[in-house]
């Protein structure tokens, strides 16, 4: 117990150290960022991204992940912080880390091998999608000098790291711009015009919300919502480390852990978060691979608001839409193009129609709820498509028999027959089928009974040993006495 | 003699040369084994686990993208072994091969990538810089 304490918080210091600081130095703008998408103060995200990314290096099942406030979350808070206020969001909050701290304990990590590959593709589709839109009105016909702002952000996050890959190309833009737009005083809208940045750490209280099933009856679809696709985020982004990583992770453990760390959060002043793609990519890059560089991560963000709240506010907007629209560019998922040529059609459809459901709803809950349905809609039309093949050999007329025979399948099944043949040797092959249940072998009975009426002779032939065994168990058609009702 | 070599591949036709190349030097020796050594990009570890059905899918869709050295080895009797390695490409191969004992490391001159290679590829160059074992490199 203590050696894989040893190997999970001490085993790589110095890079997990230096790992968590690159990710704080980029995690500060996106919190920020994420705030301001939600509506609330700046301190919401930032309090959020360093209770959750504390709390989780402590009780995450995925060492090395980076959580915190996140763009996914961020977007379903939208109409509650608009129509009720930041504590009800507090609320909500701690209500979602109840839900998936529930989620974990029943094991639900399972459940996601349930989500097909389309919805979750169309998910960081459509998350980087809305993230772009949100940056609309903040640069959007505002003035020349925040266009030339956005274009010179983007111009360093993309060509600088070219050169420099040691200082994160964001911390050096919000650097050199934002002292850039103080010097030469250019009128831009900052970071303190949208919120104000408290340098102090967060105080535990309890939302100044009526206690009673009223405020639940708001509060839990937004907790719903929040708790699954901080869940589906965050299961995603593990198997994503764990892949970079080549170690295994339990789910069931970081659902718990996301439970409690936003339980948590939500006494503190922090909005509901979770695991983040970027920032773990970012991490495990810059060497981070245990608990450490998590708790470091949360540890220094906190500690450079303290040190350096006063300069975060005149952070000029544009910066952030810069840093954000890279966030967006880097989310969205572009060999899409090429999975939607070469995918199933049923499969493209899922995933376009994930994309529009969530982009038209603001919602990523709901789009992934309604692929999740066009997805098995789709699978039940596919595996219940039954083929029936007929060849003429010798004396006998052979029927082959191709997919599965259940209660779907079972009309197109005796339809596929002709009845007009009479006296003829007439051999069923169910080689390459499966008889899955009651209906099936009725259909079977219906079928032999039919033939055997015009005189026919019917033989099966091919059931392997479970449809024998059913098929043993529940045919008639052996039964002298049967005839069709 | 050289009995241990490290081939590095991407699956680019380059490798593929590489790997003839590791072949013949292997069948010269006796008792010669090639390690084969694939990189997998972080970069390129999202958007494959997001398009994969599964852990064993992803292992071998990544199996199969470098299926015809495989296949080439297979028939030239030759030991040798797959190993997959995530990171950055250049980082990643100096340091497995000088955390070994490798007497030659055979590598294309020029993977996959068009933009970033021009004239030697900058993962060969990484490679013949820093490792510590000599290196043939296929064009």
């Amino acid at each position: 117990m203590v050696e894989k304490l040893k190997t999970e918080w001490f085993s790589n210091i110095k890079a997990d150290i230096l790992a968590g600081i690159v990710v704080a130095l980029a995690l500060i703008p996106e919190a920020i960022a994420f705030s301001i998408i939600a509506g609330v103060d700046p301190m919401v995200g930032l309090y959020a991204s360093f209770c959750i990314a504390v709390i989780i290096s402590f009780v995450g099942g995925r060492p090395g992940m980076i959580s915190a406030a996140t763009g996914s979350m961020a977007l379903l808070m939208v109409p509650l912080i608009r129509e009720y206020g930041l504590d009800y969001l507090l609320v909500a909050t701690i209500l979602t880390g109840i839900i998936q701290l529930i989620f974990g304990v029943f094991k639900i990590a399972k459940l996601m091998k349930f989500i097909p590959r389309a919805v979750m593709i169309g998910f960081v589709n459509a998350l980087a999608i809305l993230i772009f839109m949100a940056q609309v009105p903040h640069f959007i016909g505002i003035s020349t000098m925040t266009y030339i702002f956005v274009v010179i952000t983007l111009s360093i996050l993309y060509v600088l790291p070219k050169f420099i890959k040691s200082i994160p190309a964001p911390l050096i833009a919000i650097i050199l711009l934002t002292a850039i737009s103080i010097f030469m005083n250019i009128n831009l809208r900052t970071v303190g015009d949208l919120g104000a940045i408290t340098r102090s750490l967060p105080t535990f209280f309890i939302p100044n919300v009526p206690f009673s099933f009223e405020t639940i009856k708001i509060v839990f679809p937004y907790s719903i919502a929040l708790a699954i696709v901080g869940l589906l985020e965050t299961l995603l982004t593990s198997s994503i480390v764990d892949d970079m990583t080549q170690t295994e992770s339990n789910k069931n453990k970081e659902a718990k852990g996301q439970g409690i760390a936003n339980i948590i959060t939500g006494f503190f002043g922090g909005m509901a978060g979770c695991a983040m793609i970027g920032q773990s990519v970012i991490n495990v890059k810059s060497g981070g691979r245990g608990r450490l560089s998590t708790f470091v991560a949360g540890i220094f963000l906190m500690f450079l608001i303290i040190a350096m709240g006063n300069l975060v506010v005149q952070i000029p907007m544009p910066v952030l839409v810069g840093i954000m629209i890279m966030v967006s560019v880097g989310t969205f998922d572009w060999s899409s193009f090429s999975y939607l040529k070469n995918a199933p059609k049923s499969d493209a459809i899922v995933m376009l129609a994930t994309v529009i459901i969530v982009v038209v709803t603001s919602d990523l809950s709901k789009g992934v709820i309604a692929g999740v349905l066009l997805s098995a809609l789709f699978f039940v039309a596919k595996i219940s498509k039954i083929e029936v093949t007929k060849i003429v050999k010798s004396d006998n007329i052979i029927f082959n028999i191709n997919g599965p025979l259940f209660f779907a399948s079972v009309e197109g099944f005796l339809e596929s027959f002709d009845f007009d043949m009479k006296n003829t040797n007439i051999v069923i092959d169910f080689s390459n089928t499966q008889i899955w249940d009651g209906s099936a072998v009725g259909a079977i009975d219906k079928l032999v009974i039919k033939f055997r009426v015009n005189n026919n002779v019917v033989t099966i032939q091919g059931l392997n040993s479970s449809s024998k065994k059913l098929v043993d168990k529940l045919a008639m058609y052996d039964n002298e006495n049967t005839q069709l009702s | 003699m050289y009995n241990n070599i490290l081939l590095a591949v991407d699956g680019s036709k380059n490798s593929f040369r590489a790997a003839e190349e590791a072949i013949k030097i292997a069948s010269l020796v006796k008792d010669c084994t090639i390690e084969v050594v694939a990189v997998v990009k972080f970069s390129d570890s999202k958007s494959e686990v997001l398009h994969a059905k599964g852990k064993e899918e992803l292992e071998l869709s990544r199996r199969l993208k470098i299926s015809p050295i495989e296949e080439m080895l297979k028939s030239s009797n030759i030991s040798y072994e797959i190993k997959m390695l995530h990171g950055d490409p250049g980082v990643t191969i100096v340091d497995y091969v000088n955390k070994g004992k490798y007497d030659l490391v055979i590598i294309g001159s020029r993977g996959h990538n068009l933009l970033q290679e021009m004239v030697l590829g900058s993962v060969s160059h990484k490679v013949i810089k820093r490792v510590n074992c000599p290196v043939l490199i296929v064009k």
